[in-house]
């Protein structure tokens, strides 16, 4: 494939001028403010230079001048499709360096909340892959699915989106009474829409004829970049932490990892739709099993971690999260660095996107699954 | 003939005697003109307003949405807010355009689906022209409005339209040939390039249904093409949201855009209402060979409601396939109409012409 | 021949996964009834917000006007972004004891990212999450809201 790109970039007869064009800040398929500078040669993508820094929040630093918990609720705003991840990597983290050892319910339901978020970041993420292709419909049949989801969350944490809902220590709450029929009728109904959502998009023509073959990463490469999550998987890089390093209940559940060897953007595609089927999976394995006990141990009011460095990694929705905390032993952190996935992810753009055609570039991008806060945090 | 009763031609023909009676026949031109004139201007106002709240309303259901329910009743007053809106905007022109194309293009476009139009019989009696080389005319004509658009798209000075209208040239001058090629296979059917004269050959039988196979096939390619040829949805590459921002339109506001906008509105008219005229028998009544009563309930139904039912039907289909189909890529439309559409055309036009050689029509 | 059977059924294959798309759309076109949106500022009354919906920080005050704020401080030092500020007076009890108490408890909404932390932390449970989420307001300044009503005390046994 590699030399069929090489020759469609080389034998042009007609050599035209080359030509940079700025897709973002503000454009409609960059998902928020990212800016590619996109070298172009006709429709031909040449060169894509990703430029973040354009919402930098300044995350990291702002940790340094709050206290554990609170930077829990910060890390909701970098990827905020995956807020339950996030909290739990940071309460994970935090507890791990108190050697705290967390009620067993607890783990349960942080293991079934971040599944679902999953899902609904899967959802939200065919939708949108859905909208950059131009079939504009797939959006409101996500977000409608979506919406239950989220509507279980304000029943269960109070918040749709930004969550906070796992805490160093444990929840914020414990379940809603109502939380296992809702996910239970949930997943019951959504079983029925996921092969809708094939039905429409996954086997169209258009749509697989676009996909099919299009923005190989080869699973060298992304093992070099650093891609993980679905994007990784769909190379063939057998990167989920939930098999690999479990943490929460994950060793007490079975699933498969998907993997495909394929790396295209269709693999892409598959490897998530798959793996919104694993995570209901997941869900219903956990949800009728969730034990007795409290929602949280009872943990100081201010919590100081032991001098010393601390990480923890959790799978996301986009791949590999890292938390890294070197503590001084005082109530705040000498030093927080997260390692947000869709930074590495990003940044494979340029090696993929090589030789395709603008169209592609989008549907490359889409298939990313990138928000935006979580590159530039 | 009992749809005698909704037929126009008296109408008109009433108008014109009672004006040459008055005026000279300079005088009497003159004022038909003006007539007709703002006749095709209000109907394209109120139809493509219309076609706008149409499309948000049949989108919003495809959607599980309602659409704009806000403005008035059901949301039904909302494109003229719409409208009213963009007729105060501030017109923008970059700073490096080419001032005069800049402003050309949009009234190329315009000009261009009024001249179409102007062929497409409404109802008996209700066509402004009427050449004998009518379908020709249609084809010629349409094919200039991509001179608008690749006006637009290069005089903007922004390289997304640029790349929007190169898109939109290279797509439209395929499909003109898909387009073209699938007319004339019914051409062979009706024997005629007249319009009005191929309306009248559908007065037993509409035209898909008498040449059954090949002008089922030429129907889709036809509805295909022509969809391509207004880039809408599944073929808007011209314009391509997600990759393009808003393609060749970008950089216009206020009314130059709602110029774009409408037109391309009007445009799908004009498709549908092509299909129809060809393939659905126009305004002609549903009629079936010799069941004559079920022939004379159809007629009596006007030939504007046949019309505009078939015309609002095939729109319908395309709104159809726009708000389902993932766009195509620039290569794969160009392989779509050269690889598919082109050869299964030639070798429709073949089977036409044997179907009509050997009379296997109905 | 062969080849062209292949292209024959290719063609058959892409127009049937068209159709079955169509299929999905044609379903929820012909049931528009079962729209998904809703109509929000007319839906109010039957509006659903769970419980624990966290739209706004509140201090609930019983019908003597009296809340359980002791004006500890805790909220305060819990909160991420310095959304509330605790302004305290001292009170002279009747035995000549002086005490602490609440003089304003100012919460600025406009900063607040409903974290739920204060409300997590404050040691009497005087301030709690409301549900209300229609927060447009014209002048920002009042955005900034003091949650201790005028003239209110504190409830009875109520300690820090
Ligand atoms: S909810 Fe969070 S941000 Fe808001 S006032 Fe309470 S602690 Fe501060
Ligand atoms: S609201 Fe609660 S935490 Fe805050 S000052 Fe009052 S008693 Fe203390």
């Amino acid at each position: 494939m590699d030399e069929l790109r090489e020759i469609m970039i080389t034998t042009d007869e007609i050599k035209t001028d080359e030509y940079l064009i700025n897709m973002g800040p503000q454009h409609p398929s960059t998902h928020g403010v990212l800016r590619l500078l996109v070298q172009l040669e006709g429709e031909i993508v040449h060169n894509v230079q990703p430029h973040v820094g354009y919402i930098h929040s300044g995350i990291e630093k702002m940790a340094e001048s709050l206290s554990y918990p609170q930077i829990g609720h910060l890390t909701d705003r970098m990827d905020y499709l995956s807020a339950h991840q996030n909290n739990e990597a940071v309460a994970l983290c935090v507890e791990n360096a108190l050697q705290v050892e967390v009620p067993e319910r607890v783990k349960y339901i942080r293991t079934i909340m971040s599944e679902l978020s999953r899902l609904a970041s899967h959802q939200l993420w065919w939708c949108v892959m859905g909208m950059d292709m131009g079939a504009l419909t797939t959006f409101f049949y996500g977000l409608r699915d979506r919406e239950d989801i989220l509507d279980i969350f304000e029943e269960t944490c109070g918040a749709r989106l930004t969550v906070n809902y796992s805490i160093p220590g444990g929840l914020m709450f414990d379940i809603h009474p109502n939380f296992q029929r809702d996910v239970k009728a949930f997943i019951k109904k959504f079983k029925t829409k996921l092969p809708e959502y094939d039905r429409l998009l996954s086997g169209n023509v258009i749509f697989t004829e676009r996909t099919k073959g299009v923005g190989f990463l080869s699973k060298e490469d992304a093992i070099a970049y650093g891609v993980t999550g679905p994007t990784g998987r769909a190379s063939g890089f057998s990167c989920d932490l939930r098999k690999h390093r479990p943490y929460s209940a994950y060793d007490k559940v079975n699933f498969k990892e998907i993997l495909s060897d394929v790396g295209d953007t269709y693999a892409r595609y598959q490897v998530r739709m798959a793996e919104m089927w694993e995570s209901m999976s997941i869900i219903e394995q956990l949800i009728d099993n969730i034990p007795e006990g409290d929602y949280a141990v009872k943990m100081k009011g201010v919590v100081k971690l032991p001098e010393g460095e601390f990480y923890q990694r959790v799978e996301t929705a986009r791949g590999e999260f890292g938390v890294f905390i070197v503590s001084d032993g005082k109530k705040n952190p000498y030093r927080v660095k997260f390692r947000s996935p869709g930074f590495s992810n990003l940044f494979a753009i340029n090696h993929i996107a090589k030789g395709w055609k603008i169209a592609d570039l989008v549907a490359i991008m889409s298939t990313f699954d990138l928000v935006i806060p979580d590159i530039d945090r | 003939m009992a749809f005698n009763i909704y037929d126009f031609t008296t109408l008109t023909k009433s108008i014109h005697e009672g004006l040459s009676s008055q005026f000279s026949p300079t005088a009497t031109l003159a004022i038909e003109w003006t007539i007709v004139g703002l006749a095709y201007l209000l109907f394209v106002a109120l139809f493509g307003l219309f076609l706008v709240y149409a499309e948000r309303k049949v989108c919003a259901a495809f959607q599980q949405r309602m659409g704009p329910m806000r403005v008035g009743p059901w949301g039904l007053l909302q494109t003229i807010a719409d409208f009213i809106k963009l007729l105060m905007k501030e017109l923008i022109m970059p700073k490096n355009a080419d001032k005069f194309l800049y402003n050309l293009a949009p009234f190329i476009v315009i000009i261009v689906t009024f001249m179409v139009i102007s062929v497409i019989p409404f109802a008996p009696g209700l066509a402004t022209f009427d050449f004998d080389i009518g379908v020709f005319f249609v084809t010629a004509v349409s094919s200039v409005g991509v001179i608008g658009i690749l006006l637009a798209g290069w005089s903007s000075n922004n390289k997304y339209s640029l790349i929007g209208a190169m898109r939109s040239g290279a797509q439209i001058v395929s499909y003109e040939l898909s387009v073209g090629l699938s007319l004339i296979t019914m051409i062979i059917l009706a024997g005629t390039m007249q319009i009005s004269g191929i309306v009248e050959g559908q007065r037993d039988m509409w035209f898909i249904f008498k040449g059954h196979v090949p002008a089922v096939i030429a129907f889709f390619v036809f509805v295909i093409a022509g969809t391509a040829e207004t880039n809408r949805g599944p073929f808007d590459l011209a314009e391509a949201e997600s990759e393009l921002t808003a393609g060749f339109h970008t950089e216009y506001s206020g009314i130059k855009f709602a110029f774009f906008f409408l037109a391309e509105y009007i445009n799908l008219f004009i498709v549908a209402a092509m299909a129809t005229t060809v393939f659905l028998g126009g305004w002609m009544p549903l009629h079936f060979g010799d069941f004559d009563s079920f022939n004379q309930i159809m007629d009596l139904m006007p030939g504007l409601f046949w019309f505009f039912f078939k015309v609002l039907g095939v729109m319908f289909l395309m709104m159809w396939f726009k708000w389902t189909f993932p766009r195509l890529r620039v290569d794969q439309i160009l392989n779509l109409e050269w690889k598919y559409l082109l050869p299964i055309n030639l070798f429709n036009i073949l089977l036409m012409a044997a179907v009509v050689l050997f009379g296997l029509h109905f | 021949m062969k080849s062209i059977i292949a292209y024959i059924t290719e063609i058959l294959k892409g127009i049937w996964t068209l159709l079955t798309g169509m299929k999905v759309t044609a379903k929820y076109f012909f049931t528009p009834w079962k729209h998904v949106t809703q109509q929000y500022p007319e839906n109010r009354k039957t509006l659903k917000i769970a419980e624990r919906f966290r739209g706004e920080v509140i201090m609930p005050h019983n019908e003597n006007n009296e809340h359980k704020c002791t004006g500890c401080g805790i909220c305060e030092i819990n909160c991420p972004n310095g959304s509330i500020e605790i302004i305290t007076k001292s009170l002279i009890l009747e035995d000549g004891k002086k005490k602490r108490a609440i003089d304003q408890h100012i919460y600025h909404l406009g900063m607040c990212t409903f974290c739920n932390l204060c409300v997590k932390a404050c040691p009497t449970g005087a301030i709690v999450m409301g549900q209300n989420f229609e927060h447009a307001v014209w002048d920002r300044s009042t955005l900034t809201k003091v949650l201790n009503q005028p003239g209110s005390k504190i409830m009875e046994g109520v300690k820090d």
